[in-house]
């Protein structure tokens, strides 16, 4: 009867894989495709660049604040109207400064988590053949580059790229001629924006619909690998507070070009001129803002979460603790996120009481973060860890998220906010729990499923160095940052040594600079190993890992349709490393029940496909 | 006990028993237009609060159009209903009617708006024209979707073989079509009663 039945999943299999072997077009392949993994590549090949782009960006503002006022002649002649006299123009680092900020939260972290890793991992894990909907999904990868496009124009633009920050506060943002890149400039970055919604938007559809319609036989909603839980939570952060931000952009359009005044107060002068606007408010445009911006922290760090937990699971070899625990602090901090967005504003103009309730809210956010944190550390308590890159990495989040996390509770009381609020204090904190903490997620999401996406294995030994100088480059860039907010150095100022009382920051502001670029410079180790390795690394066979989900059952890379034999069927949770009685150390998530224990070695039957080792 | 073990290979995954994918996007998608008006109305109930405005005149077309899409509402039930019936024929002219009556709705919404401009009441006169023009034509725009849809599932209903098959096709375009007449309730009641 068995045996019948898997001959016949084995011909369905056949079957699949030959209605596969129908070879479509080139650009159909690689580029227009409605293929998951060829999309998740894709998007997560933008992000790098864009991490690239972002990255070089923050280089020049750290050039600035660490002598300001010197002269550049070689970026000078690189961008003429950027430099005067190879001096770097306020303009240009207030543009600089903003872009930065968008392209690393929106273009580089947003995308490469949900849209990169999302798109890749969850019908792979979920053992679906493709997402539900493969054509909106192509639809959503191929706004990024057109808004890639809207965005980056405004640097070549009259009155440059805006600089009013990635928050974009009106009513700096609002009205033409209130600051430089207020023109043109600023409706481009709107305009990039809303088309990166709609993008988001047509992406959140997807992975809730998929993840929620089309698992694998078997893989009930509590056997899922966190990373798919995490993904899906994040989707449904993205799905319900992009639209909020949505609304705040389509008003910021209709006041910067229509004449209404949503967020314009009465009597505002810009540049001496007294404005013909009635009643808006800007801290309207904050709380809009603010309640899509807090949830979007949350939308970056999920994910992260979610791959940091699957890779430390699998490198130290022992099942996720309290695995319950981890679905439900994700969905803790998920509901908690659309309560807290106030604390972004509590210097704008607010009642201190409902002060008190966003800082009660807030800090409540620490609870299911430090249930997270605390199943981390019991994940790696007396395991056997095998230091991969991967795995470095993923220690280094939960470092990292602690770190960063701490100077989170500082700043969600008013009373230390009021001190803290715009310094670089708070620059510390959101660079090294969200920033850093995500991009350390994505990197060892990158060293553990890049086997998986090309078939290759990257270079360990580059992967480690990379690791290091990336662990002490973050912290050394970024934890002196507390000391610059805590003497009062102001967020975004364009030269501290202006104030008297900010020269002495001097040396330590060089300091700074230095480990950035360091740390700026360690990355082409990574872009380094990336490209060698997709051509010259080891072969990686199907579960170099030896871990026990289904996108490992799967060929590396895995076909168009994903299985090369049946579909998986799942007969238990993603996490079953160390199963004592086992014959190895991990059994896959497609190996039936009764296999393990009557194995007195091999597990008979139900490793078929999983099973092969590196 | 591990999360998921007990979970019986019957009952856990397998097609069977899940919504429709079709029905699950339409759910999801109209979260996000909560969302948004939610977004929208609650800064224009701030607004209000903050700033007193003197109101848009009331277009007495309003109340036609509402009439209109609520009579949409009620063919395009009538029309599910006979594809429910099996009788395809009633069902699809029901469907025409609803587009027309639909369209109907966003002609007189237009109209709305022209007659306002003649009165001199602009996009930004007031707080509460701002808020009118961009509130219907939010709506409006949303609704045309719906009518997108309609077109779409009309075009598969003539298609069908079987008037289930149209059913399974109207199902999820009905709930977003039903759901922006309930918002225009909602945004016509909030604008110039509550």
């Amino acid at each position: 009867m068995e045996a019948a039945i898997r001959s016949e999943r084995a011909a369905r299999g056949r079957e699949r894989a030959s209605r596969s072997h129908h070879e479509p077009s080139f650009v159909r392949k690689y580029i227009f495709s409605t293929d998951h993994k060829v999309i998740g590549i894709q998007y997560l090949l933008t992000s790098l660049f864009m991490a690239l782009v972002g990255g070089s960006m923050a280089m020049l503002v750290r050039l600035q604040l660490a002598w300001p006022g010197k002269a550049w002649p070689v970026l000078g002649a690189v961008f003429p109207d950027a430099f005067r006299d190879g001096v770097m123009r306020p303009d240009f680092y207030y543009a600089l400064v903003t872009m930065h900020g968008t392209i690393m939260v929106f273009f580089v972290l947003t995308t490469i988590l949900s849209g990169g890793f999302g798109n890749y991992l969850i019908p792979l894990q979920i053992g679906a053949g493709d997402m539900a909907f493969p054509v909106l999904n192509m639809v959503s990868y191929w706004l990024v580059p057109p808004a890639i496009i809207v965005l980056m124009a405004a640097f070549f633009v009259e009155g440059g790229a805006p600089g009013s920050g990635w928050t974009a506060y009106a009513p700096l943002s609002a009205v033409e001629g209130s600051a430089p890149g207020s023109g043109l400039g600023q409706t481009l970055w709107l305009i990039s924006l809303a088309l990166l919604m709609v993008s988001f938007l047509m992406g959140s559809l997807n992975y809730i619909t998929t993840v929620l319609n089309l698992r694998a036989r078997g893989m009930a909603m509590l056997r899922l690998p966190l990373t798919v839980w995490a993904l899906f939570v994040a989707a449904i952060l993205s799905l319900l507070s992009f639209p909020v931000l949505t609304a705040a952009a389509v008003m910021l359009l209709f006041d910067r070009h229509f004449g209404t005044s949503f967020f314009l107060p009465e009597g505002l002068v810009v540049g001496g001129r007294a404005l013909e606007v009635s009643g808006g408010d800007p801290l309207l445009w904050q709380h809009l803002f603010w309640f899509l911006g807090h949830p979007e922290v949350y939308i970056i760090i999920v994910p992260a979460m979610g791959i940091v937990s699957e890779v430390l699971a699998t490198h130290a070899r022992k099942p996720v603790f309290g695995y319950r625990f981890m679905v439900g602090s994700l969905m803790a901090i998920a509901f908690l996120s659309f309560l807290v967005w106030g604390h972004h504003m509590f210097t704008s103009g607010m009642h201190p009481l409902l002060g008190t309730a966003f800082m009660t809210t807030t800090l409540i956010i620490a609870v299911p973060s430090a249930v997270k944190t605390f199943n981390w550390l019991a994940t790696l308590w007396r395991a056997r860890i095998r230091f991969t890159s991967a795995m470095l990495f993923a220690i280094g989040f939960v470092s990292l998220f602690v770190t960063g996390g701490l100077t989170g509770m500082v700043l969600g009381s008013p009373a230390a906010n009021t001190y803290f609020h715009d310094t670089y204090f708070v620059v510390a904190h959101f660079h090294l729990v969200m920033g850093s903490a995500a991009l350390f997620g994505v990197f060892a999401g990158i060293y553990h499923w890049f086997p998986k996406m090309f078939g290759r294995l990257m270079n360990e030994g580059l992967g480690r160095l990379h690791f290091w100088l990336t662990f002490v480059g973050v912290y050394a860039t970024f934890f002196p940052m507390h000391f610059l907010g805590a003497a009062g150095m102001m967020r975004r100022v364009f030269s501290p040594q202006v104030y008297g009382f900010l020269q002495q920051l001097e040396p330590l502001n060089v300091a700074i600079t230095a480990s950035a670029l360091g740390l700026g410079l360690a990355q082409f180790l990574f872009v380094y190993n990336f490209g060698y390795s997709l051509f010259r690394g080891a072969r990686a066979g199907r579960n170099p890992w030896q871990a026990t989900t289904l996108e490992w059952y799967a060929p590396s890379p895995p076909p168009h349709g994903n299985w090369d034999e049946a579909p998986p069927v799942v007969h238990r949770w993603p996490y079953d490393y160390s199963l004592p009685g086992a014959g190895e150390d991990f059994v896959p998530q497609t190996a039936p029940e009764p296999a393990v224990v009557l194995a007195g070695g091999a597990p008979a039957g139900g490793a078929a496909g999983g099973g092969e080792g590196a | 006990m591990k999360p998921g073990a007990a979970g019986s290979r019957a009952s856990a995954g397998g097609a069977e028993g899940r919504l429709p994918s079709g029905r699950i996007v339409v759910w999801l998608l109209l979260a996000a237009v909560t969302m948004m008006f939610v977004a929208f109305t609650s800064s224009y109930v701030i607004h209000r609060a903050q700033v007193p405005s003197v109101a848009v005149p009331l277009p007495g077309l309003l109340w036609l159009n509402t009439l209109l899409l609520l009579a949409s509402s009620a063919t395009l039930e009538w029309g599910s209903a006979e594809f429910r019936r099996g009788s395809a024929a009633p069902g699809r002219r029901a469907l025409v009617a609803t587009l027309a009556l639909g369209l109907g709705f966003v002609a007189g919404q237009v109209a709305a708006w022209t007659r306002l401009a003649a009165a001199g009441v602009f996009l930004h006169s007031s707080p509460h024209s701002s808020f009118f023009y961009l509130l219907t034509g939010v709506h409006g725009l949303h609704l045309l979707g719906g009518v997108v849809a309609l077109a779409v599932v009309l075009s598969r209903a003539r298609a069908a073989s079987e008037a289930g098959q149209a059913l399974r096709a109207v199902g999820p375009a009905a709930t977003y079509w039903h759901f922006m007449g309930g918002l225009w309730v909602y945004l016509f009641a909030l604008l110039f009663w509550l």
